[in-house]
């Protein structure tokens, strides 16, 4: 029960992109076609998760024995780094389509702050239980994808519509934007 | 010579090249946190501490970076500056920093730090880069500050935490939810596309 509880408070009720407004670099950029919308919600969910495992274990294995938990920033900046060149060089060498698919949205991962926000906000929430930041990460990407390919339906109809010309491109993004934030804020009851 | 050059910087970074109005980059924080002026300008100066610091240590160590592993190293100067932000923060200013939350340490993945020290300061000489990032640090605090204001007086009729505006004001409170962020910048970026237009 706990675990749904997380689960839909990370995707729903507290959707990063949405109500916490965190990730909106990739939210704007990749929306505008869906197969890349697609790629980049699949990229984000694998660095989300792994690196909330990494992270976890090494806060409580490494940081907490050595009382050096105020390094906090700098370990987990750099974690996701170094997992963002390894999933690119994986990808690289096991899965040259999916790689190609996703190519240029891998190195803009590691300054996506909802990936940093993720595992922030575990170690505040979820510090004591792997498997409930798991759980977090899980909810936080869904939250993500889910947000970022219905914007992008919306942003593919926007195109033939007849918008005032001041409001093209980011203007209207943003208010579409704005309206889909009321839409989710819908959920704060659940 | 090399002064009025620094000072042209200086002003194309708050104005011309406004990291908010012009770039659209580093979105998120501005956001989140513009539910009042006061946290506005907060976090658009520890931002600016950020970027400036990480901006000169990067100008001064360019010769001793190499240029395969750059990223990392720009990655870690800027972690070490949040890091000490952060901690100054919960010293001195512990509400602001609690109003803030993650918010202060992800500055570390701010777009606007890697950005200047990737194409900036490490092909420019120190004065430049002062001029620069303290340019682009106070443009993206003004940025913060201006849509901090439109929500706070819009939301809660307020500013700095004083109401200003008469009781018959209605206050939306709209502005100052998550939602109320996009609609401002939304409406702000283009009544300032539509300013540009009409004076070219």
């Amino acid at each position: 029960m706990e675990f749904i509880m997380v689960f839909m408070s990370a995707a729903l009720v507290n959707n990063f992109v949405l109500t916490r407004s965190l990730g909106i670099c990739p939210f704007i950029g990749v929306s505008k076609r869906m197969d890349t919308s697609i790629g980049m919600s699949v990229a984000v969910t694998v660095v989300m998760v792994v690196s909330s495992v990494i992270t976890h274990l090494l806060y409580n294995f490494v940081l907490v024995p050595l009382g050096v938990t105020f390094l906090y920033i700098v370990v987990f900046v750099l974690v996701i780094a170094c997992l963002v060149q390894f999933v690119e060089m994986h990808l690289k060498k096991y899965s040259p389509p999916l790689y190609k698919s996703l190519g240029i949205f891998l190195p803009l991962i590691t300054t996506n702050c909802a990936v940093l926000a993720v595992v922030l906000l575990n170690v505040e929430l979820f510090y004591d239980s792997l498997a409930l930041a798991v759980t977090h990460a899980f909810g936080a990407a869904a939250g993500f994808a889910l947000a970022l390919v219905l914007f992008t339906g919306i942003r593919e109809r926007l195109e033939y519509a007849d918008i005032p010309k001041p409001f093209r491109g980011l203007p209207i993004a943003m208010i579409t934007a704005g309206l889909m934030s009321i839409a989710f804020w819908g959920f704060t009851g659940l | 010579m090399s002064l009025i050059k620094a000072v042209k910087r200086f002003k194309k970074g708050v104005l011309d090249e406004n990291p908010i109005f012009s770039q659209a980059v580093a979105l998120c924080p501005v956001l989140a946190v513009t539910t009042s002026i006061t946290n506005g300008i907060g976090l658009g100066l520890a931002t600016l501490a950020v970027l400036t610091a990480s901006c000169l240590v990067v100008c001064a160590l360019r010769r001793f970076i190499p240029t395969q592993v750059r990223i990392p190293c720009f990655i870690v100067i800027s972690a070490t500056f949040t890091t000490i932000v952060r901690l100054l923060m919960e010293a001195f200013l512990p509400s602001l920093n609690e109003a803030l939350g993650i918010f202060i340490p992800l500055i570390v993945a701010n777009c606007i730090v890697l950005a200047r020290m990737e194409s900036f300061a490490a092909k420019q000489p120190p004065v430049m880069v002062l001029f620069d990032s303290a340019g682009m640090g106070l443009g993206f605090t003004g940025a913060l500050a201006i849509i901090g204001v439109v929500r706070e007086i819009l939301g809660l009729g307020t500013m700095f935490g004083i109401t200003v505006m008469p009781e018959a004001f209605p206050r939306a409170t709209i502005m100052i939810m998550p939602a109320g962020g996009f609609f401002a910048l939304g409406f702000i970026i283009a009544g300032l596309s539509a300013f540009k237009k009409r004076r070219a």
